[in-house]
């Protein structure tokens, strides 16, 4: 099997013409790996993620997925490889859980269908995976925040893919519920899915990413580990803070803004 | 973590209520039964047997008279309840109708302008009523593909309410032209709706629209819940929201132009009966769009019973809904607008 499963060559693409986001973006993502894009905000990141869904295509060059162009899927084929978390989410009406971690099977039925006893263990299992079975019939919008973003990794899995994409999964969390987030999809990944999360905290990046990609507004990304990329330096730069403002403890991973 | 295989065999908190359909159905039908009965022939109110076996002329009135306008009602209110369901789904807001985008605006323009120009066989009125109903929905969407600013379904909304004005400023300018005695009158009458010159013709022309448009609907109950996700949601689950949005929206604009062509302006069916049908069995369009379409069958059909019944001459169909349906609105949004829908 190969060891990429995503690839991105020579991909370029811009909301509008005179402001390209990437020139010539090349990255594999690896097979098993948790892998973190890391960037100021507003840089590209959530980008990447859609060309990476097929939401959008680059305007040069291409993405694969498994050695595949990504245009030559249908979308229940992508839908049934790559699933997305969103940032955030509209519901407009309560669902319970059950019901909205069933969403995730639509890639898996027919245009006409609807899921049935198959589809509701698929579900079930999904929602133990992200360790929430509890939820199973709670209302959707009564959840805490953390919670919410649990039942969207759920449906996310709910949908059997190969890749689990996250725009910003721990943005509105405070320090408890990204703990646990972060533990679980730490554990999603030791069982071997393969995940590629946005994040614009460098310190996710360093408790839990095998690989970094730096997204610096260049056109182009940086790829490395945590240990390589992840220097007082390269954040300094990539968030324009002064020489000076950021600590990085070797000893005791974390990264400490000094005190002003 | 839990033991997933106990969790797996575990019972499915239901939310369904088996009862619940049971009942629909059952006071639908018994419902149906009851109204061939009442009306005002041969005296107001109820119909007795021995009468319907021995007056000839109440067998023909039940027969070509009062069933084929029942069955119209029942359309009517299934027609209007899936697709205010199928418009509050796409357009993710709890508070739109399928008069939306134009329809409702363009099928009055439409059946005013054959009263006043073309001097109005009823044919006529019922055929460019539905042809101008489709028009508000073509316009609407042409109109959102040009403008350049916002979301997709924020842009059908902004193309919806300017298209409805163009048609209101038509209708305005047609009535300021209409003969104020002979067409005038009927203009008005049109568009306060009602089911009193329903035929079996007009019935049988309009089944086959409403019963395509219903069925499209319904074979793609589970999938609407989708369609009122965040377009990019949709697509990660394998959907093609625009185009599977467009499908739903000409299923339920053909169904309730058809409708409406014969059975002119009947208002609030299409909004009010999709939260109650929320209410009843939650917001799973899987379960909530049939109990939507056999509500709004029996809401169309009591109310064209108090229609024809209430009074010697015909309450407008169109008064009735608007009055049963504000007050149960109203009703509804006093005790919050329940589980089904977010605050």
């Amino acid at each position: 099997m190969n060891a990429n499963l995503l690839s991105f060559e020579h991909a370029a693409f811009g909301y509008t013409r005179s402001k390209p986001i990437f020139t010539d973006l090349n990255y594999q993502l690896r097979r098993g790996t948790l892998t973190v894009i890391l960037g100021p905000n507003g840089i590209g990141k959530t980008t990447l993620l859609y060309l990476a869904l097929g939401w959008l295509q680059p305007s040069v060059g291409q993405v694969l997925l498994e050695n595949r162009p990504l245009q030559d899927y249908s979308r229940a084929e992508i839908g049934r490889r790559v699933s997305l978390v969103p940032q955030t989410e509209r519901q407009p009406y309560s669902y319970t859980v059950l019901e909205y971690v069933l969403f995730g099977r639509a890639p898996h039925l027919a245009l006409f269908g609807a899921p049935g006893e198959k589809d509701e263990q698929a579900a079930r299992q999904a929602l133990a995976r992200a360790g929430i079975p509890e939820l199973a019939g709670a209302y959707v919008d009564q959840l805490s925040g953390g919670e919410g973003q649990l039942v969207l990794i759920a449906r996310a899995l709910a949908q059997e893919p190969r890749v689990l994409l996250l725009d910003e999964p721990s943005a509105h969390l405070d320090l408890g519920n990204k703990y646990r987030l972060m533990q679980t999809l730490s554990d999603l990944r030791k069982h071997g899915t393969t995940i590629l999360m946005t994040t614009h905290d460098p310190e996710i990046a360093l408790a839990v990413s095998d690989e970094t990609v730096l997204v610096d507004g260049s056109g182009s990304v940086t790829v490395g580990t945590p240990a390589q990329l992840l220097t007082a330096e390269s954040l300094s730069r990539l968030y324009h803070l002064p020489e000076g403002a950021l600590e990085i403890r070797p000893s005791h991973p974390g990264i400490v803004l000094r005190r002003l | 973590m839990n033991d997933d295989a106990s969790l797996l065999k575990a019972q499915p908190e239901r939310t369904q209520k088996s009862w619940v359909w049971a009942v629909l159905a059952a006071a639908l039908v018994l419902l149906l039964v009851l109204s061939v009965f009442l009306g005002r022939y041969p005296q107001a109110g109820v119909l007795r047997i021995d009468q319907l076996r021995d007056n000839l002329l109440a067998q023909r009135l039940v027969v070509n008279v009062r069933i084929p306008r029942l069955l119209t009602s029942l359309l009517l209110g299934m027609v209007l309840a899936a697709s205010g369901t199928v418009f509050q789904m796409i357009f993710a807001n709890p508070l739109v109708e399928p008069g939306f985008l134009g329809v409702s605006q363009g099928a009055a323009f439409g059946a005013a302008l054959a009263i006043v120009f073309f001097s109005a066989s009823a044919a006529l009125v019922q055929g460019m009523a539905a042809l101008f109903a489709f028009a508000g929905l073509g316009f609407s969407y042409l109109l959102a593909r040009r403008i350049r600013v916002g979301s997709w379904l924020l842009r059908l909304i902004l193309a919806g309410i300017a298209v409805s004005a163009l048609f209101s400023a038509g209708l305005g300018i047609v009535k300021y032209l209409a003969d104020p005695l002979r067409q005038l009158p009927e203009i008005t009458f049109w568009m306060l709706g009602g089911l009193a010159s329903i035929t079996w013709t007009k019935f049988l022309a309009v089944l086959p629209a409403c019963l395509l448009g219903l069925a499209v609907i319904f074979a793609f109950r589970w999938r609407l819940n989708l369609l009122a996700l965040d377009e990019t949601t949709a697509f990660s689950l394998g959907a093609a929201p625009r185009r599977e949005r467009l499908v739903m929206m000409i299923a339920a604009v053909l169904a309730t132009s058809a409708i409406i062509s014969v059975a002119g302006m009947v208002g609030w069916i299409g909004l009010i009966i999709p939260h109650i049908a929320r209410r009843l069995v939650g917001s799973d369009t899987r379960r909530n769009l049939p109990a939507a379409i056999l509500l709004g069958g029996a809401f169309g059909v009591i109310c064209d019973d108090l229609a024809r019944m209430l009074m010697a001459g015909e309450i407008p169909l169109g008064i009735l809904t608007s009055l049963l349906g504000a007050t149960i609105f109203i009703i509804l949004m006093a005790r919050g607008l329940g589980k089904g829908v977010r605050a």
